[in-house]
């Protein structure tokens, strides 16, 4: 039998993976990024995402109160433990790919925490009220770079609809909840679904894009079935703390 | 003798060393334009500009500004205007513009007695 608190750890859990796997797609932009004022506001929505990140690991430390700390939680669990999305953690491709990616995933967190802000439990809806201002400029930064590649030229567009065609079947699993997701009281998950549909599909038709027809969909990340790519990222994101254990600066 | 017209030129246009935009030798349609940008850093005070950017529109550069000149909390308005449309004073002719104004302490309001209550003059 599955507790009740149990089920919150998960999703606070999944919150902060979400968050943190992709912060640390986007930080691999620093230093890579298209335009140096690019380079840095994909580098700030990384800060911003690791930022959020944080506040989740830190309230799923408290609740599971057995010595966990954000940095444990971060640091020191295995990819089968990780429940963020799978489109988190895909790797960050090319700037079609990276912002594509940020706009459905920005756009499914700014639904959510819409509704989490007012959630009964109060550290939630501190943390989704913080995490939706930053939000809201990542949906609109998101949503502004998908309009001006897919009505952009002929290479933009086409690069556009390759990122398509790729992410599209890993957008099932932002508005499809998992047990523990739907074992939260105070969140509509239908009209969270329905909100996302909306706005994509409308961002998309700007961007002179339709979805691709054939709408089967990748799943498990929710569960800890991940891709290859999310082995790799956790290799590089956690060598300090395995190989060296404890290791501050 | 010659008469020296004020000269009209871009910002960055300046010419001779002080050369502000160099990196022209790429065709200009790949070439986002250069903006400059001007922040409040708080209410009641004026815009001040801040630096410059590169941005392929209006809207991308005050997005590039929000990103790259108010990280720490600078501001809370932002101004962009394309960098062509700002005008500049030669500086060679420095001289005869600005040196006048010298030896004219008349102009400077420094024979008032102000009341202590008045600040920020």
């Amino acid at each position: 039998m599955i507790t009740e608190k149990e089920q919150l750890v998960s999703f606070v859990l999944h919150l902060a993976d979400d968050s943190l796997v992709l912060g640390h797609r986007n930080s691999e932009w620093t230093g890579h990024g298209p335009i140096l004022e690019q380079d840095i506001a994909i580098s700030n929505i990384a800060l911003d995402l690791i930022g959020q990140a944080r506040n989740f690991y830190q309230y799923a430390a408290a609740l599971k109160a057995d010595g966990a700390t954000e940095d444990t939680l971060a640091y020191l669990r295995d990819a089968m433990d990780y429940k963020n999305a799978l489109i988190a953690e895909l790797n960050k491709g090319d700037w079609a790919v990276t912002t594509l990616r940020q706009f459905f995933f920005s756009t499914s967190k700014f639904y959510l925490y819409q509704q989490l802000q007012n959630n009964s439990d109060t550290t939630l809806a501190a943390i989704a009220e913080k995490s939706l201002k930053e939000v809201t400029y990542h949906l609109r930064w998101s949503a502004e770079w998908v309009i001006r590649l897919g009505d952009g030229t002929d290479e933009s567009n086409a690069r556009v609809k390759t990122a398509l065609e790729y992410l599209w079947p890993y957008t099932g699993e932002l508005i499809t909840p998992a047990s523990y997701e739907q074992a939260q009281p105070g969140i509509d998950f239908a009209a969270l679904k329905k909100n996302w549909t909306n706005h994509v599909l409308q961002v998309l038709e700007q961007a002179l894009l339709t979805p691709p027809v054939n709408d089967w969909m990748q799943s498990g990340g929710k569960q800890g079935i991940h891709t290859e790519h999310l082995g790799y990222l956790l290799a590089e994101m956690q060598y300090l703390q395995r190989s060296y254990p404890g290791c501050e600066w | 003798m010659k008469l020296i017209f004020l000269h009209k030129y871009h910002y960055g246009d300046i010419p001779g060393e002080n050369t502000g935009n160099a990196t022209t030798s790429r065709p200009a349609s790949t070439e986002w334009p250069l903006w400059e940008v001007f922040i409040r850093s708080k209410q009641g005070l004026d815009h001040k500009h801040v630096g410059s950017l590169h941005a392929s529109d209006a809207a991308m550069a005050i997005e590039n500004a929000r990103d790259v000149y108010t990280r720490r909390q600078e501001g809370i308005s932002i101004w962009v205007v394309e960098s062509k449309h700002i005008h500049a004073a030669d500086p060679a002719e420095a001289q005869s513009l600005y040196d006048p104004a010298n030896d004219k302490i008349y102009r400077h309001p420094t024979f008032y007695d102000l009341p202590d209550e008045l600040t920020h003059i």
